[in-house]
C-alpha cells in the first residue's frame, strides 16, 4: 500500500547519491573493513568449531554460572565464561554461529528463489499476473509477518526446514518488489523489443538479457536480507521456536541467560554483542554494495 | 490528470482484499495446527464428551462451511468464544488492546519526538561530530534486534542502574524501557529520513533565494525548510506507526507487557485460535487503516501520487 509514495526519478536520486556526504570512491571505509574481517573470521570459526573449541554441550556443575576465567574449576580455560549448566559460553556462541549462518543463508536462497521468481514474472507478464502477486504484496506487509511466523511454527513444529522456509517466505516481497519495478522498465528498451521481434522466446529474453541486467539488485537486496533473515532466526530462537537446546543458537543463548542476567550477565550478552554486530556489519554492507553497485536503488 | 474518488475507490478495493487474504490464511493456519479439544478437557475425558464440545465449537462440520462461517462472523467481529478464557474472543481481546496502544504510541511519540530535531540538527550541522555520532547510533538502532536492545535496556538501566523497573506495567517508570526498545528502530530510521529530507530541501533554489534575500537562519529553517521537508516525513512517520504494531509482539514478550502481542504468543502456545484470529484479525485491520490513512494524506497533498 505503501506502493503509492511516487519514487523520485532515477536520476534525482543518482544525483542526491553523488552528492551525499559519504566518500564517493569504490573504496571501503576502514571500520567495515574491520567488521567484515570479524564476520569472516566467525565464519571461518564456524566451520572448523569441532577442532578449535570444547564440546559445546558438555555440562559441569562444578563450573556452573562461573564468570570469563583462563583456569576454570574444572581444569578448562572459559574465555567468556559459562551458563547455568556449566557449558563454555565461547563453544555454544561458535556453535550457534553455524545456525544462524546456515539458516540465514538458506533463508535467502528460498526467499530469493521466490521472489525473484514472482517478481520477474509480475514485471515481464503485466496484467492479471502482476495484479495478482502484487496484492499478495500487499497483503503480506499488511500485517506483522512475525505473527505468521509463530503461527506456522507452532503448527509444523520448530525444524530446521520449517525454520528456512518460514524466514524465506518472510522475505520474498522485498525481491520481487524490486526485481519487478527493474524488469517494468527493461522491457521497454529497445534491445529486449529487439530480441523479441527477432523471435527470442520469453524464457530466453528473461534468463539471457533480463536476468544480467537485475543481477546487481538482487545481490544487493540479498545481502540486506541476509542480515533481516539472521535477526529472525535468533528472534524465533530468543521465542522457543527456532532450533531447540540442547543446540546451541544465539537466540536460544540470550533467552536461556536472561533469568540469570542480574548474576551471570554475560551468558546473554556474549551472543547478543556477536549478533548484534554481525547484523550491523552485513546490512552497512548491503548499503555499501548498493551505493557502489547501482545508486538508483537507494531510498528504496 | 484523475480525480481523487478513483484513486481512493482503487486503495480501498486493495486494502478490502489484503484484509480478506490475512484473515484466510489466519483460517487455514490455525485449522492445520491440530485438534483443540484434547487441550481443553481432562486427559481422561470420555470420547462422548469430547464428540459434543467439537460440536458446540462447530469442529465437526466440513471445512468449507467452517470457513464460511469464519467469514461471516469475522465481518460482524464475533470471533468466537475462546477456549483458554471462557468468553467471547473479542471481549478478552479489548481488554489487552489499550495496553498495547499505550505502549506503541508512546514509543511513537517519543521516537518522533527525539528524532525530528536530531535530523534536523544532522543536516544543519553537516559533517559535524554531533551529524556522524547521531548517524552511527540511528545506524545501530536501525539494525539492532529489538529483543537483544530489550535485554540490554534491562540489564544497563534496570538491574545496574536501578532506574526502572524491568518488566510489566504501571507508573510511567514502567512504560519507559518497553517504549525505548519498541521505538528504537523508529527512531532510527525517522532521524535518517528527516537527515535526508531536510538536505534535499536545503538544495533547493527557494532557500538560496531565502538566503539570499537576508532573512535570518531560524526564518528559513521554520518557514521555508521544515515545511517543505515535512511531506515526505510525515508519511514515512506514520507508515512506521504500522511496522511498530509487529514489534509489539518481541517487546512485549520481553517486558512481560499485557498486551495483544504477548497475548497473540501465549493464545499461539494454548492453541487458542479465536483469540489468535482476532488479534491478527485488529492487527491487520489497524495497520491497514493506518496505510489507508496515510495514503489519503498523501493523495490530498500531493496530487502527483493519485498518477501512481
Amino acid at each position: 500500500m505503501a506502493s503509492s509514495i511516487p519514487a523520485p526519478a532515477p536520476a534525482e536520486l543518482a544525483l542526491a547519491a553523488m552528492q551525499e556526504s559519504r566518500p564517493r570512491g569504490r573504496r571501503m571505509p576502514w571500520l567495515m573493513r574491520l567488521g567484515l574481517g570479524f564476520v569472516a573470521l566467525l565464519a571461518l570459526l564456524a566451520v572448523v568449531a569441532p577442532w578449535v573449541v570444547q564440546d559445546p554441550e558438555r555440562q559441569s556443575l562444578r563450573t556452573r554460572l562461573k564468570p570469563p576465567t583462563l583456569w576454570g574449576a574444572d581444569g578448562r580455560a572459559h574465555l567468556l565464561g559459562t551458563d547455568h549448566l556449566g557449558r563454555d559460553i565461547l563453544a555454544r556462541m561458535i556453535y550457534g554461529s553455524r545456525v544462524s549462518l546456515v539458516v540465514g543463508l538458506s533463508a535467502v536462497l528460498v526467499g530469493g528463489l521466490i521472489g525473484s521468481t514472482l517478481g520477474l514474472a509480475a514485471g515481464y507478464r503485466g496484467g492479471r499476473v502482476d495484479a495478482v502477486i502484487m496484492t499478495v504484496a500487499d497483503a503480506q506487509l499488511a500485517f506483522p509477518f512475525i505473527l505468521l511466523a509463530i503461527g506456522i511454527i507452532a503448527v509444523l513444529g520448530p525444524s530446521f526446514p520449517t525454520l528456512v522456509v518460514v524466514i524465506g517466505l518472510s522475505g520474498w516481497v522485498s525481491y520481487a518488489r524490486i526485481l519487478r519495478a527493474q524488469v517494468l522498465v527493461l522491457r521497454s528498451r529497445e534491445f529486449v523489443e529487439a530480441i523479441r521481434a527477432l523471435g527470442g522466446s520469453t524464457v530466453r529474453v528473461v534468463l539471457r538479457h533480463v536476468l544480467p541486467n537485475v543481477l546487481a539488485s538482487l545481490v544487493v537486496v540479498a545481502t540486506l536480507e541476509l542480515a533481516r533473515s539472521i535477526v529472525l532466526e535468533a528472534t524465533l530462537s530468543f521465542l522457543g521456536l527456532g532450533i531447540q537446546p540442547p543446540t546451541p543458537s544465539w537466540g536460544g543463548m540470550i533467552q536461556e541467560g536472561r533469568d540469570y542476567l542480574d548474576s551471570a550477565w554475560w551468558i546473554s550478552t556474549c551472543p547478543g554483542t556477536v549478533l548484534m554486530i554481525t547484523s550491523i556489519v552485513i546490512s552497512r554492507t548491503g548499503d555499501w554494495l548498493r551505493d557502489v553497485l547501482d545508486p538508483t536503488l537507494r531510498g528504496e | 490528470m484523475r480525480g481523487l474518488l478513483p484513486f481512493l475507490a482503487q486503495r480501498l478495493f486493495r486494502a478490502l482484499i489484503a484484509l480478506w487474504l490475512v484473515s484466510t490464511v489466519v483460517f487455514i493456519v490455525m485449522r492445520l495446527s491440530g485438534d483443540p479439544v484434547p487441550l481443553l478437557l481432562p486427559p481422561d475425558a470420555p470420547i462422548s464428551e469430547m464428540e459434543r464440545v467439537r460440536r458446540e465449537l462447530g469442529l465437526d462440520r466440513p471445512l468449507p462451511v467452517q470457513y464460511a462461517v469464519f467469514l461471516g462472523n469475522t465481518l460482524r467481529l464475533d470471533f468466537g468464544r475462546s477456549l483458554h478464557f471462557r468468553e467471547p474472543a473479542f471481549t478478552v481481546v479489548r481488554g489487552y488492546i489499550l495496553a498495547t496502544l499505550e505502549l506503541g504510541l508512546t514509543a511513537f511519540v517519543l521516537a518522533a519526538a527525539v528524532a525530528v530535531p536530531i535530523g534536523l540538527l544532522s543536516a544543519m550541522k553537516r559533517n559535524s561530530v554531533l551529524d556522524h555520532a547521531a548517524m552511527a547510533l540511528a545506524l545501530i538502532g536501525q539494525s539492532a534486534p529489538t529483543f537483544f536492545l530489550g535485554i540490554l535496556f534491562i540489564l544497563l538501566l534496570a538491574l545496574k542502574a536501578d532506574l526502572f523497573p524491568t518488566s510489566g506495567r504501571g507508573g510511567w517508570q514502567h512504560l519507559v524501557l518497553p517504549a525505548l526498545t519498541l521505538g528504537a528502530f523508529t527512531m532510527a530510521s525517522i532521524a535518517r529520513l528527516t537527515r535526508s529530507a531536510v538536505l534535499e530541501v536545503l538544495r533547493a533554489d527557494y532557500i538560496r533565494t531565502a538566503r539570499a534575500k537576508g532573512l535570518g537562519e531560524a526564518v528559513v529553517v521554520a518557514k521555508h525548510t521544515l515545511r517543505n521537508a515535512a511531506i515526505p516525513i510525515l508519511t514515512i512517520t506514520a507508515l512506521q506507526f504500522g511496522t511498530l504494531l509487529g514489534g509489539a509482539v518481541v517487546t512485549e514478550t520481553v517486558f512481560a507487557w499485557p498486551g495483544i502481542g504477548r497475548l497473540a504468543v501465549q493464545s499461539i502456545y494454548n492453541r487458542d485460535y479465536p483469540v489468535v484470529q482476532c488479534t491478527v484479525f485488529l492487527a491487520a485491520v489497524m495497520f491497514i487503516v493506518i496505510n489507508f490513512a496515510v495514503d489519503l494524506l498523501y493523495g490530498v497533498l500531493d496530487p502527483r501520487a493519485r498518477a501512481g
